[in-house]
C-alpha cells in the first residue's frame, strides 16, 4: 500500500531476512555445507563465549564475598540447582549439569539474539528441535533404563477407574509424543514471532508520520522480548525437569 | 531472497519464501554447530564452572558456620567472665564484711577489758577511801570524847568541885553512846 505512495525505495518489509542462514565469509547464496562457517556458527560461538564469561571468568577469583559478576553466576547456579532439586527430587541432582547446559545456552542465545542486527539461533526450529528431541530421547531412554518396563506405568493411570484407563493411556501416550514438538516449537515460535514483530514495527518507522508510534512500539516490544527471552529459557528448563521427573518416578 | 536461494541451488530444497526456518538445506549446518556448541558449554560448565561455584558456595557456608560458632564461643566466654567478675565482687564484699566484724569484735573485747580494769580500780579506790573515811571518823570520835572529857573536867573544876577523872570518863562515854 504505502509501497506505491513512497515510490522507488518505498516501504519494504523484510521481517524474515534476519533469520537467513548465510556463510560468514562469502556472499549470501554460497553453498552451505554442514561444516560451512555461517552466521549460525558465529552466534553459537558467541553464546559459548557468553556462558564462559558469565560462569567461568566471573568466578575466577573464588571470592567468599562475591562481586557483581560472581553474584550473577551464583544466582544462576542456585536458581537452576533449586529448580532441579525441587522438581525432580534428590536423585535428579546428578543430571543438573545437563540441565544447566540447556538453561545457560538458551538464555545466552536468546539474549544475544536481542542485540540489534544479530542472528537468533534459538529462533530456528532446527536448533530447538535438536534441544527438544534431545531431551525427549534422553528422558525416554533414561526412563526405561531406570525403571525397565515399569516406565510404561507412566501411561497407565492406576488411580483412575478401570474402564477409563485405556482411554487415559491413549491420551497420555499422545501427549507424551507431542511433548518434544511443543517443547521445541514453543521456544522457536516465541523467538521468531517476537523478532519478526520487532522488524515489522521497525519497518513502519520508515514512514515519517507514524515513526514515533512505530519507535515506541519497537521499544515496548523489545521490553517484552527481554522478558520472553528469560521466561522461555526458564520454561524450557523447568519442562525438562518435569520430563526428567517423569522418567525417574513414572508412578503417578 | 528466495530467488537467491533458488539460484544458488544448494539450499533450495523447497525453501518456501519468507521462512528461512524451514529451509531444510541449512539444517545440517545448524545442527552440527549447535551440537558442537552444546558439547563445549557442557564441558565448560561440568568441568570448570559448576564445581568451582559449588566449592565457593560450600566454602562460604563453612565460613559462615565457623563464624557463628566462634561468635557463640566468644559469647560464652564473655558470660563466664561476667560471672567471674560478679563472684569476685561478692567475695570481696563478704571479705570486707568479715574484716569489719572481726575488727569490731576485737575493739569490743579491748573495750570490755579496759572497762573491767577501770571498774576494778575504781572499786579499789572507793574501798580505800571508805577505809580512810572510817578511820577519820573513828579518830574524830576519840577526839570528841577527849575534848568532851577535858571540857567536862574544866566545867566541874570551875564550878568548884573536884573532878574525878574516872567518873567524868564514865559519864561522857555514857552520854556519847546515848
Amino acid at each position: 500500500m504505502a509501497d506505491e505512495a513512497k515510490g522507488g525505495g518505498g516501504l519494504s518489509f523484510h521481517p524474515m531476512d534476519q533469520f537467513q542462514v548465510k556463510p560468514l565469509f562469502g556472499t549470501y547464496g554460497d553453498p552451505i555445507h554442514w561444516y560451512t562457517i555461517t552466521n549460525v556458527t558465529f552466534w553459537l560461538a558467541l553464546a559459548v563465549l557468553a556462558v564462559l564469561g558469565l560462569m567461568v571468568l566471573t568466578t575466577s577469583k573464588r571470592a567468599v564475598v562475591p562481586g557483581r559478576g560472581q553474584s550473577v553466576a551464583e544466582l544462576m547456579y542456585g536458581f537452576v540447582y533449586k529448580m532441579v532439586e525441587d522438581v525432580t527430587g534428590k536423585d535428579g541432582i546428578k543430571y543438573f549439569p545437563y540441565i544447566m547446559t540447556l538453561f545457560m545456552f538458551i538464555l545466552c542465545a536468546n539474549f544475544l539474539g536481542l542485540l540489534p542486527t544479530s542472528f537468533t539461533t534459538t529462533s530456528h526450529i532446527a536448533v530447538t528441535a535438536v534441544l527438544g528431541f534431545g531431551v525427549f530421547f534422553a528422558v525416554t531412554i533414561l526412563g526405561f533404563v531406570k525403571n525397565g518396563a515399569g516406565f510404561l506405568s507412566l501411561f497407565w493411570v492406576a488411580s483412575a477407574p478401570l474402564p477409563l484407563r485405556p482411554i487415559l493411556a491413549l491420551i497420555e501416550i499422545i501427549s507424551y509424543f507431542v511433548r518434544p514438538v511443543s517443547h521445541s516449537i514453543r521456544l522457536a515460535g516465541n523467538m521468531m514471532a517476537g523478532h519478526a514483530v520487532l522488524k515489522v514495527f521497525a519497518g513502519f518507522a520508515q514512514v515519517a508520520a507514524i515513526a514515533p508510534v512505530a519507535i515506541i512500539g519497537v521499544m515496548a516490544i523489545y521490553g517484552l522480548e527481554v522478558l520472553v527471552s528469560a521466561i522461555q529459557a526458564y520454561v524450557f528448563t523447568i519442562l525438562t525437569c518435569v520430563y526428567l521427573k517423569d522418567a525417574l518416578h513414572p508412578h503417578h | 531472497m528466495a530467488d537467491n536461494n533458488n539460484a544458488a541451488g544448494e539450499v533450495a530444497l523447497g525453501a518456501p519464501p519468507g521462512m528461512p526456518q524451514l529451509d531444510v538445506g541449512t539444517f545440517g549446518n545448524q545442527i552440527f554447530w549447535l551440537v558442537l556448541a552444546l558439547v563445549a558449554i557442557y564441558f565448560v560448565l561440568s568441568r570448570v564452572a559448576l564445581p568451582r561455584i559449588a566449592a565457593i558456595l560450600a566454602e562460604r557456608q563453612g565460613t559462615i558456620t565457623n563464624d557463628i560458632a566462634a561468635a557463640e564461643d566468644l559469647k560464652v566466654k564473655a558470660e563466664e567472665a561476667e560471672a567471674a567478675y560478679e563472684k569476685a565482687l561478692a567475695d570481696a564484699r563478704a571479705e570486707a564484711q568479715r574484716i569489719a566484724g572481726e575488727t569490731k569484735a576485737k575493739i569490743q573485747a579491748d573495750l570490755d577489758v579496759a572497762i573491767e580494769k577501770a571498774d576494778a580500780s575504781i572499786a579499789a579506790k572507793a574501798a580505800e577511801s571508805e577505809a580512810a573515811i572510817a578511820e577519820i571518823r573513828a579518830g574524830a570520835l576519840v577526839a570528841v570524847a577527849e575534848v568532851a572529857k577535858d571540857t567536862a573536867a574544866e566545867i566541874v573544876s570551875t564550878m568548884g568541885g573536884a573532878a574525878d577523872a574516872s567518873t567524868i570518863d564514865a559519864a561522857v562515854s555514857t552520854r556519847m553512846k546515848g
